[in-house]
């Protein structure tokens, strides 16, 4: 069933918020709009549509272009009716003799300096100046040709002030022949993304569209292709490659991206099963009509030419595949996993539940353990990001999730951002937190990378705490030491909202001398004047928030430092009021939504302890089955278990854990010790590589369901095409599950969420029809939340009384010292997404074909290490090989690269340490050493190898 | 599986409880054994439980809060 949407229309101006409402009069409708609104939205209101070019609901109004003037009873002249706002009793006439004048001279002169081959024209149908043409009536244009923009030559020769099409964008062209200087573009790549990337050069017919300075293409410019100026072009100035090869598109699809934790609401532009293009959806809730390069133009690898779909089986992880139908995949693996239970035990066999997989599809695959396994062998990849999050704020709070929407940013005074690089990974977020951050908010950033939020051109001063990685715990504690001692802290909310007692006797702990910022700094490097500086200022902000990444979790003290943002936070009175919270920013789409849903091995859906003969009655009812009480085994124990001999096989949906889990040696030996490996995902990842049976996936536009975003937002993802594999994932898991005599009859997603509905409280009241009609909701979402919850804890924390819990330094185990000096980070770019297997796969590899490693140069400088050069990265766990770049974005003693390319194995060098509570690796911190290579590392060659030779399938029999 | 992979595997064991006992040890609230102990009790399954206090009855070197600890660990009936 196709979602015929007819899309939402232009209001002209943005939305205004105000107390006071104003009547007037449009063409003699009567119209009540907030005051500020401006006269063109009024109009829109009212259901008149303004002819317009320059204005946009995008952008605030500029009034450039002359052709949204009015007649206002009581005014001079023809008024913008895009800048002037209404007033009270106000009388419009947006159609009279003189103004269909005044817009047909001006359309005149906009068509006498553009092309007229609209037939052939990339925008037809589709095309704003068309569109305005028409609506004033232009019937010829009485202007002799003369100097333009548009013509190659003329008679006499080459046209000097034509200039050729910019291609270098591979998902956009800029062609200067269409543009009508509406400035569009400009002020959306300001207002919308922040980038300020385009200008307009010259001056009157000078002027044009610049992507920074001349020599500058879009691709080589600050350009960050988030689209957000083709998006608002009205011509086919800028204009998606994807229109351009297929054409306009003919349904819309609502659905939502399948790349970051923000959640971007898009509308898939289809025409019949071909995907057009993704334009943001102006009424999504956590995005607001923006978007970022991943999300706008990276969806091409659901057609990618490596992209599987055929069932794949082989005897030993050295055979080359063999294509088979379903039904033999299936039963291989459901006849192996029995086996091994049968050899070893119930508990021998697991699953990992995916991050990227939708809510329904990760319940079903904790199902299987839990109801057809019989035991809780179950985890995801939240375990090697977020679940330091989910154990401190549950243990401080009351519940495992962030406490704000992300339109709380609008409200808050400062930021303190600690271990996220938002503009790399939640772009769109980074973009409404910079548009703050120009309205004049402040901003703190905890981490020892300088990162481009520091950068937001138009903002105030940032502070930078540039500490040295693994000393979280000690720098948090230190300002909340200065906060105690300068009596900075809300003694009213802490009375309140927590246990005083339990706050003086913290209080009395932080107020120990070792954790004065005088000794913080010599562990962190951070200086001591810098953390007075930055206490002061997060303490007398009225509304300061927090934003944190996994440079906070994946430490050996993640938890501790959750717990440690989320007493700064308390103290200060800092949670349930708008603009302040404690918002951990989800690496993947659903990682909220997987630990929602039960993934983890000691909790069920909700986050109920296993434990829980209450919990674990109202799933024996539902299923059928007698649950066990004990805890399941976490990832990293599965492959401990491995390695032991007694965990035999594992069935993997959606998930990389060869390139994505740490250590990699580790857990490919740990792979290689399983009878049954069975991979499910839309290529032959690396994990595959120790697979005995593929069974191929389908991607985001192929399903329908549902993604939970880091503000607990469930968002509906919708089908938009056919499963290229032939199902969509929870239909496998489901064949899967009979097979091993479950019995499961879903028939659509819905029924797998109204079981989740009425097995879980706090998603109680979610269903289909309530997203359908709300378009999302935020959980808890019951009957005391029949619409979800926005902001939590505003009146109570979840648990009462809100838990300050101590947080005593404790160094990693993981120390530099002679052998390896350095300390290793890791992170991501922009252009890339986790293990890269969707954006390695998409032209997004044009600005990041490799992991390079960033290195200080004085540190580059000592290793006879010039820019560019191979070098070796090497720590106690193995060693690989990648080029240098050298920069003082990160402090002398600190190396980083980012993750995104299997060819690096980034994490053959780091290490088994992990969270003391959750077992979340410490991908954070490594230390290593760096020098100068030739080449590959002899793992490299060695995996390479074997990658080759586990790739290999068999040429099918029969066709 | 050789020697070598199982006593490293109960050694991690051990490491991840000294990592809770130095967590524990530093909160006000309750003893910090009983603390390593429920944490341990909530998140590992039985045969961890079981490695881990045989580990420790068979004189494993820990901390003496990880000692102490174990007694606190619930084993699986029979």
């Amino acid at each position: 069933m196709k979602d015929f949407i007819i899309p939402d229309r232009d209001m002209g101006t943005p939305a205004v918020k105000s107390d006071i409402t104003v009547n007037l009069l449009v063409d003699g409708i009567p119209v009540s709009v907030p005051a500020g609104t401006s006269v063109m939205r009024a109009a829109a209101v009212a259901g008149i549509s303004v002819p317009k070019l320059c204005a946009t609901d995008h952008l605030t109004a500029f009034g450039s272009c002359r052709l949204c003037v009015v007649q206002i009873d009581g005014m001079r002249g023809l008024p913008a009716s895009c800048t002037t706002p209404v007033a009270e009793g106000m009388v419009v006439h947006t159609q009279t003799e003189e103004v269909a004048q005044v817009r047909k001279g001006v359309m005149e002169l906009y068509i006498s300096d553009h092309p007229l081959d609209c037939l052939t024209c990339a925008a037809n149908g589709d095309c704003e100046l068309q569109d305005m043409a028409g609506a004033v009536g232009l019937r010829e244009v009485r202007y002799e040709p003369g100097q333009n923009h548009f013509a190659r030559r003329d008679a006499e020769g080459p046209n000097p002030e034509y200039r050729p099409k910019d291609q270098s964008n591979p998902y956009f062209t800029f062609d200067p022949a269409k543009c009508i200087v509406c400035n569009r573009c400009v002020r959306a790549c300001e207002e919308v993304q922040g980038t300020f990337a385009l200008t307009i050069e010259g001056r009157g017919f000078d002027s044009r569209v610049s992507a920074g300075m001349e020599s500058d293409s879009f691709l080589s410019s600050d350009c960050v292709s988030c689209g957000a100026c083709v998006q608002v072009c009205p011509t086919a100035t800028l204009i998606e490659n994807s229109v351009i090869q297929i054409g306009t598109p003919e349904h819309i699809v609502k659905t939502t991206c399948a790349y970051c934790g923000v959640g971007c609401s898009f509308d898939a532009h289809m025409r019949g099963e071909e995907v057009v293009r993704m334009v943001p959806s102006k009424d999504g809730k956590a995005n607001h009509g923006h978007s970022c390069v991943k999300g706008r133009f990276a969806w091409g690898y659901a057609t990618h030419r490596e992209r599987q779909t055929q069932p794949m089986l082989r005897e030993r992880i050295t055979d080359p595949w063999r294509v088979v139908s379903w039904d033999e995949a299936l039963d291989f693996a459901a006849t192996r996993l029995r086996q091994a239970q049968q050899d070893f035990g119930p508990d021998a066999i697991g699953v990992i539940t995916s991050s990227r997989c939708t809510n329904e599809e990760t319940y079903l695959v904790q199902k299987l353990a839990r109801a057809v396994f019989h035991n809780n062998n179950t985890d995801t990849c939240a375990r090697v990001c977020h679940s330091p999050t989910g154990y401190g704020l549950k243990t401080a709070f009351g519940t495992s999730a962030g406490t704000h929407d992300f339109d709380s940013v609008d409200e808050t005074d400062l930021a303190l951002v600690i271990g996220a690089n938002p503009t790399d990974g939640h772009p769109v977020f980074a973009s409404r937190l910079r548009k703050r951050l120009r309205e004049g908010a402040g901003l703190i950033v905890l981490d020892p990378r300088q990162i481009d939020l520091l950068k937001t051109p138009h903002m105030g001063t940032g502070l930078h705490l540039p500490l040295r990685p693994g000393t979280n715990v000690a720098v948090l504690t230190a300002l909340a030491h200065v906060i105690v001692a300068e009596r900075l802290y809300d003694e009213a909310f802490i009375r309140e909202r927590c246990d005083w007692d339990e706050f003086l006797a913290y209080a009395e702990f932080l107020l120990d001398p070792r954790h004065a910022p005088e000794e913080v700094e010599k562990l962190s490097k951070v200086p001591a004047e810098l953390i007075r500086k930055a206490a002061r200022a997060y303490a007398a902000a009225p509304r300061a928030s927090i934003y944190y990444g996994l440079g906070v979790t994946e430490h050996s003290q993640g938890s501790t430092t959750v717990m440690a943002i989320a007493n700064l936070a308390m103290m200060t009175g800092n949670i349930g009021k708008p603009g302040t919270g404690v918002n951990p920013l989800r690496g993947q789409n659903n990682v909220q939504g997987s630990c929602d849903m039960g993934s983890f091995p000691n909790e069920y859906p909700g986050y109920r302890h296993v434990s829980d003969p209450e919990t674990r009655a109202i799933y024996e009812r539902a299923w059928g089955v007698e649950l066990s009480p004990e805890p399941g085994l976490r990832i990293p124990n599965m492959f401990d278990e491995a390695l032991a001999g007694r965990f035999k096989g594992l069935y993997c949906q959606g998930e990389d854990i060869v390139q994505s889990d740490p250590d990699t040696r580790h857990v490919t030996s740990a792979l290689s010790a399983m009878d049954i490996v069975i991979v499910q995902d839309l290529f032959l990842n690396e994990t595959s590589n120790y697979a005995h049976v593929f069974l191929p996936g389908s991607s985001f536009l192929e399903k329908d369901g549902t993604f939970t975003n880091a503000e607990r937002r469930i968002n509906m993802v919708r089908r938009a095409m056919t499963p290229k594999n032939g199902y969509e994932d929870w239909e496998i898991t489901q064949m899967l599950a009979n097979r091993m005599g479950a019995a499961w009859s879903y028939t659509h997603p819905r029924e797998i969420m109204a079981e989740i509905a009425l097995t879980t409280p706090s998603f109680a009241g979610v269903s289909y029809d309530l997203l359908d009609r709300e378009g999302s909701v935020q959980w808890p979402c019951n009957d005391k939340a029949p619409l979800g919850t926005p902001v939590m804890h505003i009146d109570g924390f979840v648990r009462g009384k809100g838990k300050f819990v101590h947080t005593e330094y404790v160094a990693t185990e993981e120390r530099t010292g002679a052998r390896f000096p350095l300390l290793l980070t890791t992170g991501r770019i922009l252009s890339q997404y986790n293990v890269g297997a969707q954006t390695r796969r998409t032209e997004n590899s044009v600005w990041h074909p490799e992991d390079i490693l960033e290195i200080h140069p004085s540190d580059a400088e000592n290793r006879g290490v010039r820019e560019g050069d191979w070098v070796r990265v090497a720590s106690r766990s193995g060693d690989t090989t990648l080029r240098a770049h050298i920069t003082e974005r990160v402090a002398p003693g600190v190396v980083y690269t980012t993750f995104h390319h299997p060819t690096t194995q980034a994490n053959v060098v780091t290490t088994d340490n992990s969270d003391w509570a959750t077992n979340c690796p410490e991908f954070k911190v490594t230390a290593v050493q760096v020098s100068p290579s030739n080449g590959p590392s002899d793992w490299q060659e060695e995996y390479r190898h074997h990658s080759d030779l586990a790739r290999r399938i068999l040429p099918t029999a029969a066709e | 599986m050789s020697h070598d992979d199982m006593s490293h595997d109960v050694s991690k064991l051990i490491r991840m409880a000294t990592q809770m006992a130095q967590f524990f040890s530093s909160q006000p609230d309750r003893p910090a054994p009983e603390a390593v102990a429920a944490h341990i009790n909530d998140c590992w399954t039985p045969r961890m439980r079981q490695d881990f206090v045989a580990q420790i009855r068979a004189g494993a070197e820990a901390d003496p809060v990880v000692r102490d600890a174990a007694a606190f660990v619930r084993l699986p009936a029979a």
